[in-house]
């Protein structure tokens, strides 16, 4: 590249960057503001939104409560059955494999609101709204195809002649996988099961429609305080919540897995 | 784990296997899949099945009524129909006085016509002291309510009373049957649901042709300048995309909204002498959709670039190509897969939005999934909620499929 367009190049990555985390670091020293205003200049600094936010008493600690129960029920769900079907899936002996991805990935594809509203006419009939169970296994179906994803992206650079070797040692099919394949795939299984435990939690379309007031998640907590009206405490909120991602992508990062599809999209 | 259990026989060894035992493993890949399968069906694949039916469903009127809908059936639906209809519809109105099936029937009759619902539990309510009239079931209604003796009456109830139903799918397209029978257009007040289909693919065409523009270079970038800066690049993309869509959104209201970050910052650098209207309108949403989306733009396209070897450029400048010529005609193809299946993904998640619009977007840039939320929760109409789903599920999975030919399913869920 010539070095005029080299540089145009840079000042577009510059702007592009303030435009990627910008706003979310904006928002970021109003949560410490000591006024409800939510804009500059800050009159002092304060940590009442973040009281507010961690009281025992209000919605919020509740929230964590139910977003938790409902990510952790949905991602073991997702991982067990999406890496079983990895695993089948990498074997690559069955007959219309490529009918069977489509069918596996579809969740990620179908508007959220589409399968949203569609689980909630049939789970209405069978009494499964507004119960953990009905929003575990909605969850667990919209998160299982980052599973499969993820398996079978770490299963193409998996070494088959290992569990050979395995096997003419003397291992049993279930002792080679346990000893052999599953320690090499763990990452790729752990990173799955993240994707599908991130997915559920930041998940509210189906949990406006499936969960009632006692399955009432943070991301639904979010949305009705946003569509109220914006106080701090939910830029507190967030706050605590770019924390978390900041973890995550670390953690993810060391499971040696970067980038990726992402859940929690289809909003 | 393609090996079969008849090598433990055989260590060692390096012969194919034999059918049996290749029809062996397909079953143990065939066992490892059908949980998941079995699991999607249910939880996924039914309700959708579900919901295209709720589409076309019209049991209302015959659970409630049986005696007129059957008589409706026979009908030729001309004019008036015969004594017998009136006399089966006195009858069904009596048998179901005061039960919620008659509410349904009658939420149902009035989609069809206003008033309905009102005309139905007057005309109950009266028949429920008539025993034998004198002159006739059809003098007797048609005195209770003089509707009863008017064609458009009968004919809604004639529409309404089939097993199944086009209307809900007639009316998501802006359409009705008139009672005649014949198929046209809403009047133009209630033509709303084509426009909203026409906005929401508009709003993903413009989100995913702003997200192309800027991901692309991005992409570029990622791959070809220096590792410390496009690592960093590389952080500014991802924190976006893992961080929560609830957290963004509000993010993007303090920083556009009128008393907000942006318009603080350009009064008080006086570029600006009133605080301009950013946020719950289009501009607004075109700029959160477009933040939140540009993600699933850059990295399917950064996926196919990272495997596109330098030495490809490098021999088009050796045959004497300029640069943006060996761009164009060499890297630029190379691309596409991965441009294709970013622009999918991006299109079909920003159709599918409703979190977004709701929060963000003003009253007028509501797109289809408002709709069908809007239906399924607040007015309780389970048929037409289902039918604009169908609709814009139809629009999506021709749009999959035809890419999904074009560049694989497995590059568009970026396994390949």
């Amino acid at each position: 590249m010539s070095s005029p367009t080299r540089v145009l190049h840079y000042a577009f990555c510059c702007v592009m960057m303030v435009f990627l985390v910008g706003p979310i670091l904006a928002v970021v020293p109003i949560s410490f503001s000591s006024s409800g205003f939510l804009s500059y200049p800050i009159p002092g600094l304060s940590l009442q939104w973040y009281e507010k936010v961690l009281a025992a008493s209000g919605p919020w600690l509740p929230a964590l409560r139910n977003s938790l129960i409902v990510g952790t029920g949905a991602m073991a769900l997702a991982t067990l059955l999406g890496t079983l079907a990895a695993l089948g899936l990498a074997r690559n002996d069955l007959p219309g494999r490529s009918f069977l991805l489509g069918l596996l990935i579809a969740p990620m594809v179908v508007p959220v609101v589409i399968s949203g509203v569609a689980m909630y006419f049939l789970f209405a009939r069978i009494g499964l709204t507004a119960s953990y169970l009905g929003l575990i296994l909605a969850h667990a179906a919209l998160g299982a195809p980052f599973v499969v994803i993820t398996v079978t992206a770490t299963l193409r650079n998996f070494d088959t002649t290992l569990v050979r070797a395995a096997y003419s040692l003397g291992a049993s099919p279930v002792h080679a996988f346990f000893t052999v394949t599953l320690p090499l795939i763990l990452p790729g299984v752990l990173s799955g099961g993240l994707f599908a435990f991130i997915f559920s939690f930041d998940e509210v379309v189906v949990a406006l429609f499936i969960g009632g007031p006692e399955q009432r998640t943070l991301p639904r907590q979010m949305f009705d305080g946003i569509r109220d009206t914006i106080d701090p405490s939910i830029l507190a909120m967030s706050t605590l919540l770019v924390g978390v991602t900041v973890a995550f992508m670390v953690l993810l990062a060391r499971l040696g897995r970067g980038t990726g599809s992402k859940p929690g999209s289809n909003a | 784990m393609a090996t079969t259990t008849e090598t433990i026989d055989r260590p060692g060894a390096l012969a194919p296997p034999s059918l049996s035992s290749r029809a062996k493993a397909r079953m143990v890949s065939a066992l490892l899949i059908a949980p998941l399968v079995l699991f999607l069906t249910l939880v996924f694949v039914l309700p959708l099945g579900g919901m295209l039916m709720h589409a076309v469903e019209n049991g209302e009127v015959g659970e409630a009524l049986p005696g007129v809908a059957a008589e409706m059936q026979g009908w030729s639906g001309e004019g008036l129909p015969p004594e017998s209809a009136y006399a089966a519809l006195a009858r069904d109105l009596k048998a179901a006085y005061g039960e919620p099936r008659l509410g349904e029937a009658s939420r149902r009759l009035n989609y069809e016509r206003s008033g309905y619902r009102a005309l139905l539990s007057k005309t109950a309510r009266s028949v429920r002291g008539i025993d034998r009239p004198q002159a006739g079931w059809a003098a007797e209604l048609t005195a209770i309510d003089a509707r009863w003796g008017e064609p458009a009456t009968w004919a809604a109830l004639r529409r309404a009373s089939p097993s199944l139903t086009p209307y809900y799918l007639l009316t998501a397209l802006d359409l009705r049957m008139d009672d005649n029978g014949s198929i046209a257009r809403a009047p133009a007040e209630e033509r709303i649901y084509i426009d909203t289909l026409a906005r929401t693919l508009w709003i993903g065409f413009i989100t995913t042709l702003l997200c192309l523009v800027l991901g692309f270079p991005l992409a570029h970038a990622l791959v070809s300048l220096p590792r410390g800066f496009a690592s960093v690049l590389m952080v500014c993309v991802l924190l976006p995309f893992w961080t929560s869509l609830l957290v963004r959104t509000s993010a993007w209201i303090v920083v556009l909204q009128k008393e907000g970050v942006l318009n603080g910052l350009l009064t008080r650098l006086g570029i600006v002498d009133a605080p301009l209207d950013l946020v719950f309108n289009r501009f607004g949403l075109y700029v959160a959709m477009v933040h939140i989306l540009l993600p699933f733009m850059i990295l399917p396209i950064l996926s196919v670039m990272k495997g596109i070897s330098p030495s490809y450029m490098r021999a088009s400048a050796s045959l004497g190509a300029h640069p943006a010529v060996g761009f164009l005609k060499v890297y630029l193809p190379m691309t596409l897969p991965g441009v294709g299946a970013g622009c999918l993904m991006t299109f079909i998640i920003g159709v599918g939005y409703y979190i977004t619009p709701s929060l963000v977007g003003g009253a007028r840039d509501q797109m289809t999934s408002y709709f069908i939320a809007y239906y399924a929760n607040t007015t309780i109409n389970w048929g037409l909620s289902s039918a604009l789903g169908a609709i814009l599920l139809a629009c999506i999975m021709l749009l999959y499929a035809t890419v999904g030919r074009l560049i694989g399913v497995g590059r568009i869920a970026g396994i390949q």
